[in-house]
């Protein structure tokens, strides 16, 4: 009897101290997306609460817009439902100057910040004040099918320009044998055709505003990128290039359809693992195209880690960011995933490191398209924007989503570029007055 | 002569039933493709699931269920769902029968347009009044709770719920109920003995909808929970990826999503049949 007592007040004392330990730790909430990087960020949880056993990570996966406005709303009304938010160069600024973010400050000495690149750096920064930490981050870049420019006896230069590429796209397309000449972005979506387009018209010297922030969409820069997008997509692309974004693409070049390919450098990693390429050993790199400028010809985009002001563990969200970002973390995954598998494009020792040169084909490629990507100066003409494939205001998100579908309208055939074009030049003109930057 | 026209008589209602047999399996099919197809492609690897042609024939994988399972604990999403469909759908009943019961025997001059009115709520788009919601929630203290999700659905459902259960009270004669009062029944019995058993088949494809609603209701599981209270459709959005081949994934964490309620469905077509079409033969 008295041995049953005892045994119930062991257990029970056991209990209460589970439950205060567990009531000790607190809980960090990351909202996140659903690619290849994050998920094995996800996989390494364990890895962080053994080092961290004070800390416990709450996961919420979402789709990259639903995310977006969960994270939009819950700042917005200061719901506090997340400690991290996984946010792009876009929103980092835009957020960061708002006071939406706790600005990442005072940093551990060992987490060696100006190991990463500045370009990243600054496009995560508002007047200064970094707001969020790169996780990864990627340029553009064009990707091309070694073998069938061999058979065709072509040659890809470094950094081609848009009319050899429109010249080696015809001789590739063989649509009866399943072949197209090129694949590239047409699904409408800021971050989709309209990431695309602006790095494309960078390049024909064309510009979003002028410094007096009026659209340019009716200009001579402008008509002939779309001109020239429209006519070659159309002509030597696969059929319904128009609903065509970076995963159509990615499963055509995988499944051996497209002979050219330009979009994220990110897609380096999946274009020549041979468990989801069957042209994985097939594959060259090369810069993206330029035409009458090399300016902004590859885009410059990151995601990254921030703290919500709204937080209620902001210490422990900033152990973890700190954390995942950091060199030992990138250590981490070349133990557990290979090195290959590095989150790309965010530190210099990176790309300093021999044997990830070795095993990833693409990050000399990748290197030399992020050291050239400049945010600050990235067309022709100046600019009052900072953005290279998209102007950081608040506004820029539903106009270039606006002028996405139309340009994806010309695209499809269902109206001409002039008439695409000269309403995308009203609905920004429209927007931008409502937005009072003018009247 | 009189048995060559009962054979040609008995040939041509074979002939009709073969044509609507034949047309109804077409319509059947059609209908059913788009879920037959995600089956398919929840079998299939990321490359072979966006190949062009389609491809009917390849070899099976069980690759993507195996990844679900490792990266998900489905059965936390799963109890989620079944505890918010099936709570929203109880306590909706509770509201909609005695709504119902009093609207359709007690009508007064504004109960059409009540009834309206309260339809006319489904109209509103969502994301109109998720401001308003978001914020009583976080006042409350209900954002990312089971307790939140299942007020939000039963609010979303009850229209529909109170507009169905009046309509199938609506075809049982006042006479009946007048009768049991007449035998002594109060309003608890009247609705508990009388009518709940003559609607029986009504009531319970009320029920029926109202968990397959809320069970697919996908726009205020995804912004009023986060890890918690997340039901199976977050746990589908969670495996859509903006770079990177998520078919066959997505598939595969459809299909088990699915699973449970078209299972559930299957076992109740009879009384979802039923009570959608009483009523309407008279």
């Amino acid at each position: 009897m008295i041995k049953n007592k005892v045994l119930s007040a062991l257990v029970a004392a056991g209990m209460l101290t589970s439950l205060s330990l567990a009531e000790a730790a607190t809980t960090v909430t990351i909202g996140t997306v659903n690619n290849g990087d994050m998920i094995r960020m996800q996989s390494l949880t364990n890895e962080f609460e053994k080092a961290h056993p004070d800390i416990k990570l709450d996961w919420v996966v979402l789709e990259e817009n639903v995310l977006r406005q969960r994270l939009t709303t819950d700042i917005a009304t200061k719901g506090g439902q997340f400690d991290v938010m996984t946010i792009g160069m876009y929103e980092a600024p835009i957020w960061g100057k708002k006071g939406w973010l706790t600005a990442m400050e005072q940093l551990p000495a060992d987490y060696d910040i100006n190991d990463v690149f500045p370009a990243v750096r600054d496009g995560l920064s508002a007047d200064g004040t970094l707001y969020a930490l790169p996780f990864y981050a990627e340029s553009s870049m064009t990707y091309y099918r070694k073998d069938l420019f061999a058979e065709n006896g072509l040659s890809m230069p470094g950094q081609p320009t848009w009319d050899q590429i429109k010249g080696f796209a015809q001789k590739l397309h063989k649509p009866e044998q399943g072949q197209y000449g090129i694949c590239l972005r047409g699904k409408a979506g800021w971050g989709e055709n309209m990431a695309f387009l602006t790095t494309m018209s960078n390049t024909f010297g064309a510009r979003w505003f002028d410094e007096k922030w009026q659209p340019e969409f009716t200009g001579e820069a402008w008509t002939n990128t779309v001109n020239f997008y429209v006519d070659l997509l159309g002509n030597y692309g696969p059929p319904g290039a128009s609903s065509n974004g970076f995963n159509e693409n990615l499963a055509l070049f995988n499944s051996g359809k497209c002979g050219m390919w330009m979009d994220a450098t990110v897609a380096g990693s999946f274009v020549t693992d041979s468990k989801q390429s069957k042209v994985a050993d097939k594959v060259g790199f090369a810069l993206a195209p330029s035409q009458v400028t090399t300016k902004g010809a590859g885009w410059l985009w990151s995601w990254a880690l921030a703290i919500p002001e709204t937080s209620d563990a902001k210490s422990a969200a900033k152990t973890f960011v700190t954390w995942a970002t950091s060199k030992e973390y990138s250590g981490l995954v070349a133990k557990t995933s290979g090195i290959a598998n590095i989150p790309p494009g965010t530190r210099k020792s990176t790309y300093a490191n021999h044997k990830y040169m070795e095993a990833a084909p693409f990050a000399e490629k990748t290197l030399e398209a992020m050291s050239s990507a400049d945010p600050e100066n990235s067309t022709l003409k100046p600019k009052p924007y900072v953005g290279v494939q998209f102007a950081a205001i608040p506004e820029f998100q539903a106009i270039a989503t606006q002028v996405g579908k139309l340009i994806s309208g010309a695209l499809a055939g269902s109206m001409s570029v002039d008439k695409a074009l000269a309403s995308a030049q009203k609905v920004t003109t429209r927007e931008m007055k409502r937005a009072r930057y003018y009247k | 002569m009189i048995n060559s026209n009962i054979l040609s008589l008995k040939n041509s209602r074979r002939l009709n039933t073969l044509i609507i047999g034949v047309f109804a399996w077409t319509v059947a099919l059609l209908i059913f493709f788009p879920i037959l197809w995600m089956i398919l492609t929840s079998f299939k690897t990321e490359i072979d699931a966006f190949a062009t042609p389609p491809q009917l024939f390849f070899t099976p994988t069980l690759e993507n269920y195996a990844l679900i399972n490792e990266r998900s604990d489905y059965f936390h999403f799963a109890w989620n769902s079944v505890v918010v469909s099936f709570g929203s759908t109880i306590i909706g009943m509770l509201i909609a029968v005695p709504a119902a019961y009093s609207m359709a025997f007690f009508e007064t001059r504004r109960t059409k347009s009540t009834l309206l009115w309260m339809l006319s709520t489904k109209m509103l788009p969502p994301v109109g009044v998720l401001v308003p919601i978001y914020l009583l929630f976080k006042d409350f203290g209900l954002l990312d709770t089971r307790t939140g999700l299942t007020v939000i659905y039963t609010l979303i459902n009850l229209p529909i719920m109170v507009w169905m259960a009046y309509t199938y009270f609506k075809e049982i004669p006042k006479e009946v109920l007048e009768a049991a009062r007449m035998d002594g029944a109060t309003v608890a019995q009247e609705i508990y003995r009388v009518l709940l058993p003559m609607s029986k088949g009504g009531l319970a494809s009320t029920v029926l909808l109202s968990l397959i609603l809320s069970w697919n209701e996908a726009f205020w599981s995804l912004n009023l929970t986060a890890s918690a209270a997340a039901p199976l459709t977050a746990l589908i959005a969670s495996y859509s990826s903006p770079e990177g081949l998520f078919w066959a994934k997505l598939s595969a964490v459809s299909t088990l999503a699915c699973a449970p309620i078209l299972i559930f469905g299957w076992i109740s077509q009879k009384q979802l049949v039923r009570g959608l079409s009483f009523g309407a033969v008279k």
